[in-house]
């Protein structure tokens, strides 16, 4: 905290860049030369076995993890996550906070500044959208599975961010949670939202992504539009893995 | 719980903490006598200063400890005027010009106590020194202080006299408690041991179970207290006024009487002695 | 010995009758130690939540040392706030020896290694599990500690407790800065010290049983506290 935070908050992130994102550990190379570009608006699936790198990617864009070599570029500027960037992550196990249901959201809002009236009836309107205004007094913890990811989306989603990040957020979760949550994918997409979702489950890419980006061993093996992706990869790890043979 | 709560906690938490540390820095009038257990756990000082305080409007203030800790306290200057039976100390304190003048007060007289069995078979003795030797002789418990206090120095004055250095069975039958009198008494009490008091200490005390007094009476037992004002030239914040009040008030006849009118059980416990 | 039944039974007259004496005692006791522990709270709480958040040279040792103090004697806790507020000290120009002040300073001393040590692991394990969500969102260092001071209300409202339960019961370190004055710095623990030495331990069991009842209400309360932040699933 040498220098005080920067007073512009919630600042554009996209497009997003990733160039040469090399990450060794152990002496492993878990990211090996990954670059990639996500902007535009379409529902990206980020697949590939497990062990891929999937996650400590999406968290090296979210720059939650540095990089050895390479560099993330937000919109163009090195990430600085003290603006408040719009973007919003989504974990596997949900952080909820231990507060009311309310009071998580009212939390994501005000790290951005957004308080008083605008803060409130943004609340609100994000609690409808999840479909937890009546759980809205409830301690978030009480929640269950389903409905906790059900929050941390829609604390996500309140400070309408650019870019949400998720990580494999349905891979606990029983069908109607996760219809549930496809919908509220579904719609933050449709709103305008760039969305970036880690799956393994093949049918959820097909329900929902319009490119897939396939990762293998630490690199990105292939970027396609679904439909092409889902018919011909064109890698061979792809091909394997759609045919749901064991990738090596 | 609402943030409020937490705040308007700690609000009362800090008014709380004004209200008790507002009167510490507040101009009262009061003293602090440095003394020892046996004038406080005697209940003297109960009988004595509400006179004084009612008398002059100044509060006195006791802190009692054994001899030698009230000796040093006095010393770091915590305290305005010093109380205690230990005469050579409390000379040597005045000549190093912690004191500024050392006067006799009173004094009352230790005695021998022990279990009703009486295995040294000292019951009934006047010579202290006779009865330390038959003590030692016999291997019978003995339950010392070991604190460096009045009566500690006062016991181990006696066992020089008799020639006898017990430290040496120090954990066998001489068992130094290193505490104050009621719970070297208790302890005595507890493992029928033999103990040296002072007789204002044992008739309050009520935790005698059947113990006896088994020597008593003689001059070698007579337990001197005197009474000194601490340096203000050596401590600048000695209330000179005050504690000097409080010194001419024990000396005076009032104080001299008061202190010979009180007594417990009808037995009087201090004899006044300041010489006029 | 006195019987127990005697001394019970002085216990139960002396509570009954709300002996004016003993309540003094304990009203001075409780707003002693209270004192002591919203202080030690101001300073530990913080100091626990910088150490579990922020990591700097020399962190190890602050911890392990902090651990350490918690089990430190109330004595030798009391001899160092005598040394310092002794006329002869470097405080001592304050006149604080023998006064209610110096008896919240010595529990502070006490409390504040508990309620900081348990803060310190209390929130350390809460950060692991809050840090990339919270720098997701953009809190830093300093937001992160009060993030987590208030999200984990309920285990440090327990440690507090604890630090309470700690300060309410010592004698060691009071009755050397306090110094027993009657109706200025007597308390609980010390009167029961002085009851014991002349004696009369009908009295000293009277107080003690006081004392039994305000930590088994202190206990009470620690886990209605657990309990109800279980049922939010705050703990
Ligand atoms: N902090 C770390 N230290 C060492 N290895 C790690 C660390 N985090 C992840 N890994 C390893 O990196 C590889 C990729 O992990 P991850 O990104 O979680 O894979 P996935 O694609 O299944 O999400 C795995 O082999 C994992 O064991
Ligand atoms: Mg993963």
């Amino acid at each position: 905290m040498t220098s005080p935070p920067p007073e512009r908050r919630n600042e554009a992130v996209l497009p997003v860049e990733a160039l040469g994102i090399t990450l060794r550990r152990n002496g492993r190379r878990l990211l090996d030369d990954v670059s990639v570009l996500f902007d535009g608006h379409d529902f990206c699936a980020l697949m590939g076995p497990n062990g891929a790198g999937k996650s400590l990617f999406l968290r090296v864009l979210a720059n939650l993890v540095t990089p050895d070599e390479g560099t993330v570029r937000w919109n163009d500027r090195l990430p600085d996550r003290r603006r408040a960037p719009k973007l919003g992550f989504a974990f596997q196990k949900p952080v909820t906070l231990r507060r009311s249901v309310r009071a998580n959201i009212r939390y994501a809002l005000a790290a951005c500044r957004i308080r008083g009236a605008e803060g409130r009836q943004r609340t609100e309107a994000a609690l409808a959208l999840a479909g937890l205004a009546d759980l809205a007094r409830s301690p978030a913890r009480v929640l269950s599975g389903g409905e906790q990811q059900r929050l941390a989306i829609a604390r996500a989603l309140a400070v309408e961010p650019e870019l949400l990040l998720l990580d494999e957020p349905t891979a606990n979760l029983d069908p109607a949670s996760t219809a549930a949550i496809e919908s509220l994918l579904r719609g933050a997409a449709y709103g305008g939202t760039k969305i970036v979702l880690v799956t393994h489950d093949i049918g959820q890419a097909r329900r929902l992504a319009e490119t897939v980006v396939f990762m293998h061993a630490g690199r990105i093996t292939e970027t396609t539009a679904a439909d092409t992706f889902f018919d011909a990869p064109t890698s061979s790890a792809a091909e394997a893995f759609l045919a749901g043979r064991l990738v090596l | 719980m609402p943030r409020r709560s937490i705040a308007a906690g700690l609000m009362a938490a800090a008014l709380l903490l004004g209200s008790l540390v507002a009167p510490a820095f507040a101009a009262e009038a009061f003293i602090v006598v440095q003394s020892t257990t046996s004038t406080q756990n005697s209940g003297l000082f109960d009988n004595l200063l509400p006179r004084f305080t009612k008398k002059t409007g100044i509060q006195v203030r006791v802190v009692a400890v054994g001899t030698g800790q009230a000796l040093k306290n006095a010393r770091n200057g915590d305290g305005d005027v010093l109380l205690v039976h230990a005469k050579p100390a409390e000379l040597k304190f005045v000549e190093a010009g912690y004191g500024v003048k050392r006067f006799d007060l009173m004094y009352n007289d230790f005695v021998i106590v022990g279990p009703p069995k009486d295995p040294a078979k000292v019951g009934g003795m006047k010579d202290p020194i006779a009865a330390l030797k038959k003590i030692a002789a016999a291997k019978a418990a003995f339950a010392s202080r070991g604190d460096d206090s009045g009566t500690h120095k006062k016991e181990r004055a006696l066992w020089k006299q008799a020639s006898v250095d017990p430290t040496k069975a120090s954990g066998k039958w001489y068992r130094e408690t290193g505490s104050g009198m009621g719970a070297t008494l208790n302890a005595a009490v507890g493992m029928g041991a033999y103990t040296m008091t002072d007789r204002a200490t044992w008739i309050a005390f009520k935790n005698k179970a059947d113990f006896k007094i088994l020597v008593e009476g003689d001059t070698k037992l007579f337990n001197q207290y005197g009474v000194i004002l601490v340096n203000p030239n050596r401590h600048k914040h000695v209330k000179v006024k005050e504690g000097q009040a409080f010194v001419d008030w024990l000396l005076s006849p009032e104080g001299q009487a008061a202190i010979a009118a009180y007594k417990v059980k009808g037995q009087q416990l201090f004899f006044p002695n300041a010489k006029k | 010995m006195q019987d127990f039944g005697a001394a019970f039974g002085e216990a139960f007259r002396l509570i009954l009758t709300l002996d004016a004496g003993l309540l003094e005692i304990v009203v001075l006791s409780l707003k002693i130690s209270l004192s002591a522990v919203a202080l030690a709270g101001l300073i530990g709480l913080p100091l626990g939540a910088v150490l579990a958040v922020v990591r700097f040279p020399g962190r190890a040792v602050v911890v392990t040392l902090l651990n350490a103090l918690m089990g430190l004697p109330p004595v030798v806790v009391g001899l160092i706030v005598y040394l310092m507020l002794s006329r002869a000290g470097p405080l001592g120009v304050f006149g604080l020896l023998y006064t209610p002040a110096a008896m919240i300073i010595a529990q502070t001393v006490l409390v504040v290694p508990i309620v900081a040590a348990i803060a310190r692991q209390v929130i350390e394990d809460m950060r692991t599990e809050y840090d990339e969500q919270l720098r997701v969102l953009g809190i830093g260092p300093l937001g992160m500690v009060r993030t987590l001071l208030w999200d984990a209300r309920a285990s440090l409202l327990t440690a507090l407790l604890a630090g309470f339960g700690r300060a309410i019961a010592e004698v060691g370190a009071v009755i050397i800065v306090g110094g027993n004055i009657d109706h200025v710095t007597r308390v609980m623990t010390t009167a029961i010290a002085l009851e014991t030495s002349k004696g009369d331990l009908a009295l000293a069991l009277g107080l003690g049983f006081v004392l039994l009842v305000i930590a088994v209400g202190v206990n009470a309360l620690a886990m209605g506290l657990r309990r109800a932040a279980a049922r939010g699933a705050y703990a």
